[in-house]
């Protein structure tokens, strides 16, 4: 499509729900009370002319290009700071206003060069519109004198990798400054001076863009009505001519995102203001971390190899895949059917998700399919589908908005999720309260404007203590819903729950030793969770990848349920989505027991249905899991493994177990945008398409159904990521076959009840949709759980604490636990292929200044951290945001190996592995650990790709 | 009115983190805590712009854009002397605007800066509130009305007394 303009209202969206009536320039309007007559205006279609107004920011009042004469009120009112009120009579154009509108914008441009012809936003300048609406023809004050450009101008600031500030065009409407405040929430940019003087500033004097607090999340960039912020790709190649809507594919927040193209050149990406999750507004990596699709590590050719120390060799997409299933089906006569399997990525689409797990299902002819959801929210999906009766969050993003209590757990949103974290500060700045549980002193326990009221600072591992200790004091404190719990929750379980949590040695009192967390504190937020008004738990991977992290997400729930805080907007229990497509590739029947919708196999109904639809026999037997597929290769039974879009051999934990693994199977298909770290030990490479490239869905964190739409053609020879696999499936000997991508999702939701009202049509129509969307919600599911759980009556779950076996020792005294940085995504791939690395080069060991100290170590240093698994060498970083004995990296780069340290504890239920508690011991070290250099080699080795032929 | 005690930028911290505690941290109280410092301090440097934001839980942006919209609150240490000469309306009908640039000749500075050896900043202000007694001038915070070059100058004399 052309170029999309958003409609722009000027102010905010007023929630009241009495309505007001008002004649603007002739013409009835009723809109609902405290809108401003600009937004009541432009509602319809009379564009009162403004420079400071933008409707996702509060009303400003100081450009005076919108004044507007109200019958009966004295002089010239600006529409945006007044509200309307019933029976006004507003006229939006007179020549009185003309006059003074006249006036104002000579002002503005007698202070503004006049190179539009030659400036970067020619095209999409609102000053130049304005200029235009209004009827500027002549400045009489004249261009001499003191001014802000010319020989007045300030060097531009540069130092944003992908944006510029030329103070020079600003005029200081304070857009950008008010944008950073409301809307990211960061307070990164203010007006410095006053009056003539006034300009904006990012930080103190001696900051420049990118060493101030700014997030680079671009909502200033977004704001600019002029050409004073703008993306460095618009300076270069011009202001886009049409537009895509997609969806990001980075986190699993799922931000909706105008693509902004020149043919199938993307130059940039806008968020789309109709985007429920993200509602107009991005991050850093959203926004602007989208150059690797582009990216000359980039593989876009099949290739094969019969050995991982072969150099890898160029072929057809023919030659390829009837290669991989050659090997699979050579290795299937051999070693049984069930000798192979295949992994599938949250990355991906639902589409592609789907059409790797069939393959694995009806032409491998197993279950041996398992998802990376298995080292993330596998114990989300196996606590909340025990309790509640599903296998997802309870709310969409906007309940937050209706939030009293924020209760945080093992999550950093504004790294990890920092569109939703936005959210939660503006809500958070309006009052309400909140709570954080994590070792670590993450930014939201204390940045600009947002404190906690309680940090409960536990150790790594005692989630599960520190949660009954809360549930105690709601249960002996006589806090409660009786009234909720006896009409929703089977009465027997709680009472088993009643009585387990009452107990003494459940106390705060009895557990602070363990969690380290003082009793009192535990005690003031219990009530403050239970008594606060709505409460909400957002919880990340800091609960789930614990031994206990099943344990602990029932336990949530059961905190939830009593207290009655579930079925509504502004409570709920939110699982925080690592990953774009993790929802997406769980609801697509990627684990090796269930089907699409959380089937089990053994299901005999569910089966026929999939077996009559498919044409095969399946079966009834659940398959391996990831880490059952790495043991039985190391013991010599499991020997091919497709792998879509996961890099397991990174991002898995004991690097050296899941390298042996793969070392010991006899082919592995990896299907990727560039030749990861699993790569290295694959047979075949299938070369992927990325996001800008992909026709399908996207389901995030609040289970959005989202389209994904393609902006260039696929770079890997025109082959769709599904279409390989459908010939894979075929070269295999079965037939799957599709049209399209929406062939695709007619059958899930075909063979899908929380899907069956899904089609792209619809999503194409109406917008994104979150499931269930079935008959009994047509039009999809915002807040779940509303009138009766899913399940029937809510189920309460004895949650015993159970300590994990990793301990620490004399030889391991630190507990090392893991996280993300907002510059970076996971592991890496795509973020580091991109400026984004500029904030964050290597990943770095923090240790609280005390256990530096005793160690010897400074700032910067080298150091090695060894565990019982393995031991790398990384940059020390001394950092008060981690509590005595603990100690915390990130695993964004692979020379890191975050996971050579990590264990193979994982949880009981899901065997989602345990990455957040190792116990360690750090020392100082000038070089390298062993199996660093033993990567390096590596990279010399299976890397190799044989040289082309010249084509003379 | 300059410290020599602060010129460590260390102790500048601790009476930095002083003057907020002071106040309870409150971000509320930072018109007062700035006040505060410029008093103590004799200026409102940069360098205590992020302890202050970090005390007050606010950004270092916050507190630069409320500390350099304050004529009062200065970047560098001032003269001993400090005078502020009114050319507001009434005092430049009152030949305020002459005035200035005699008394600036006269002690070898220009309007809004202080003098090679730190004895004398002379500085526009936009009104005193004494049209009355225009033109209006204020040293060392005390008001002089009706104000000529040698009224000024008793009064530059009784503040270096």
């Amino acid at each position: 499509m052309a170029i999309l303009k958003e409609p722009d209202f000027g102010t905010p969206k007023s929630k009241a729900a009495t309505m007001v009536s008002l004649e603007i320039d002739g013409i009835k309007v009723s809109v609902p009370e405290g809108t401003s007559v600009m937004r009541a205006a432009r509602q319809v279609g009379q564009e009162v002319p403004s420079l400071c107004a933008a409707d996702m920011l509060d009303a400003w009042g100081s450009c005076r290009m919108c004044l507007v004469e109200i019958e009966g009120a004295r002089g010239t009112p600006a529409s945006c700071t007044t509200p309307v009120r019933e029976g006004m009579k507003v006229k939006t154009q007179t020549q009185r206003l003309e006059k003074i509108r006249r006036g104002v914008m000579e002002l503005y441009i007698s202070d503004h060069p006049l190179d539009c012809l030659t400036c970067a936003a020619n095209g999409d300048c609102e000053l130049q519109d304005t200029a235009g609406e209004v009827g500027l023809r002549d400045v009489r004050y004249g261009f001499e004198g003191e001014k802000h450009f010319g020989a007045g101008a300030d060097p531009k600031d540069e130092s944003n990798p992908y944006f510029t500030f030329d103070s020079s065009k600003c005029i200081v409407c304070s857009r950008c400054v008010r944008a950073c405040e409301e809307v990211q929430g960061t307070f990164a940019l203010t007006i410095q001076g006053r009056g003539f003087d006034s300009k904006v500033s990012a930080g103190i004097m001696a900051d420049d863009f990118f060493g101030s607090e700014c997030v680079s999340c671009g909502a200033c960039v977004q704001a600019c009505p002029t050409a004073t912020l703008r993306e460095k790709a618009v300076h270069e190649h011009g202001v886009p001519n049409r537009s895509v809507l997609t969806t990001c594919a980075y986190c699993g927040v799922g931000c909706s995102f105008k693509a902004e193209l020149q043919g199938d050149q993307v130059i940039r990406m806008v968020p789309h203001k109709d985007g429920g999750a993200n509602e107009g507004h991005s991050c850093v990596k959203g926004r602007f971390a989208w150059g690797y699709a582009t990216h000359k590590d980039r593989v876009t050719t099949p290739m094969i190899r019969e050995k991982t120390t072969d150099p890898w060799k160029e072929v057809s997409w023919d030659e390829a895949i009837h290669y991989a299933a050659q090997r699979f089906r050579t290795i299937q006569e051999k070693h049984g059917k069930g000798s192979i399997g295949g992994i599938t990525s949250s990355r991906c689409t639902n589409e592609e998700v789907y059409a790797v797990q069939k393959l694995i299902r009806a032409a491998f002819g197993n279950n041996n399919v398992d998802t990376c959801a298995r080292v993330c929210h596998s114990p989300t999906g196996y606590g909340l589908k025990t309790t509640l009766g599903t296998s997802a969050g309870t709310q969409d993003f906007k309940s937050v908005e209706q939030s009293d209590v924020i209760l945080v757990i093992g999550a950093n949103p504004t790294d990890g999720h920092p569109v939703f974290a936005s959210r939660m500060k503006k809500r958070l700045r309006e009052g309400a309260k909140l709570i954080v549980a994590d070792p670590r002193r993450i930014d939201l326990v204390r940045s600009p404007h947002v404190a906690a009221s309680h940090h409960l600072q536990l150790r790594p591992g005692t989630n599960v203590a520190l949660m009954n200790a809360l549930a105690h004091v709601v249960v002996t404190e006589g806090l409660v819903d009786e009234a909720f719990v006896a009409e929703r929750c089977e009465a027997r379980e709680f009472d088993r729950w009643r009585t387990f949590v009452a107990e003494e040695r459940n106390s705060p009192e009895a557990l602070e030793e363990k969690t380290g967390v003082p009793a009192d504190d535990v005690r003031a937020a219990a009530r403050l969770y239970a008594t606060g008004g709505n409460a909400a738990i957002y919880y990340g991977l800091g609960v789930t990848e614990h031994s206990q992290g099943s344990t602990m997400v029932m336990a949530m729930a059961n905190l939830a349920m009593a207290t009655g805080n579930i079925g509504r907007e502004g409570v709920g229990i939110n699982p925080l989505r690592g990953q774009n497509n993790v929802q997406g590739s769980c609801d697509m029947g990627s684990f090796p027991h269930e089907f699409s919708g959380y089937r089990h196999v053994s299901d005999d109904k569910v089966r026929t249905l999939f077996e009559g639809d498919w044409g095969v026999k399946l079966s009834p037997e659940p398959g391996l899991r990831i880490p059952n597929m790495f043991a039985a290769a190391v013991e010599g039974s499991f020997r091919g493994l497709f792998v879509q879009g996961e890099d397991i051999a990174q991002s898995d934990p004991n690097t050296r177990h899941v390298t042996a693994a793969l070392e010991a199977m006899e082919c592995i298909v990896v299907q990727d945008l560039f030749l990861n770290e699993t790569a290295a030990y694959a047979h075949v490479f299938f070369p992927g398409t990325s996001f800008l490239e992909k026709d399908g869905t996207f389901t995030n964190a609040e289970r959005r159904i989202n389209r994904v739409r393609p902006v260039m053609a696929e770079k890997n020879g025109g082959m769709a990521e599904w279409d390989a696999v459908c010939r894979l499936a075929r070269a295999m000997g079965y037939n799957m076959h599709y049209d399209s991508a929406s062939d695709i999702m007619d059958e899930i939701a075909r063979l899908t009840p929380t899907f069956k009202g899904v089609s792209f049509a619809r999503l194409d129509r109406e917008g994104s949709m979150q499931w269930p969307v079935d008959d009994a919600a047509p039009n999809g599911t915002p807040t779940m759980h509303v009138a009766g759980f899913v399940r029937g009556k809510g189920r309460f779950m004895i949650t015993e604490y159970v300590p994990t076996e990793e301990r620490t020792n004399r030889s391991f005294p630190l507990i090392l636990t893991t996280g993300r940085i907002l510059s970076q995504y996971n592991v890496g791939a795509q973020t580091r292929r991109t400026e984004n690395s500029r904030w964050h080069e290597v990943d770095r060991l923090e240790i609280h200044p005390f256990d530096a100290e005793e160690r010897g170590i400074a700032d910067g240093d080298m150091v090695s951290i060894q565990s019982r698994m393995g031991a790398v060498t990384l940059p020390a970083m001394i950092s008060e945001r981690m509590p005595q004995g603990v100690v915390y990296t990130t695993f964004h780069h692979p020379t890191s190996g975050s996971n050579v340290i990590t264990t193979d504890q994982s949880d009981w239920a899901t065997n989602c592995p345990e990455y957040k508690v190792t116990a360690v011991q750090v020392a100082r070290s000038n070089q390298p650990s062993e199996w660093q250099m033993e990567l390096e080699n590596l990279y010399e080795t299976n890397y190799r790709r044989a040289a082309v032929e010249p084509a003379e | 009115m300059t410290n020599p005690f602060l010129d460590d930028a260390l102790d500048l911290v601790t009476a930095t983190e002083n003057a907020c505690a002071r106040h309870h941290n409150d971000p509320a109280a930072l018109l007062e805590i700035l006040h505060d410092l410029q008093e103590e301090v004799g200026h409102v440097p940069q360098v205590i712009l992020p302890t202050i934001a970090k005390a007050l839980n606010l950004s270092r942006a916050e507190v630069h854009g409320v500390v350099s919209f304050y004529h009062d609150f200065h970047e560098t240490a001032g003269g001993t002397v400090r005078v502020q000469v009114c050319r507001a309306e009434a005092c430049q009908s009152m030949g305020a605007l002459d005035l200035i640039e005699r008394i600036c000749r006269r002690h070898g500075v220009t309007l809004g800066e202080t003098s090679a050896d730190g004895g004398i900043t002379i500085e526009p202000v936009y009104c005193l509130g004494n049209c009355a007694l225009s033109p209006a001038a204020m040293v060392n915070g005390r008001p002089v009305g009706r104000v000529t070059e040698e009224r000024l100058d008793r009064a530059i004399r009784e503040a270096r007394a």
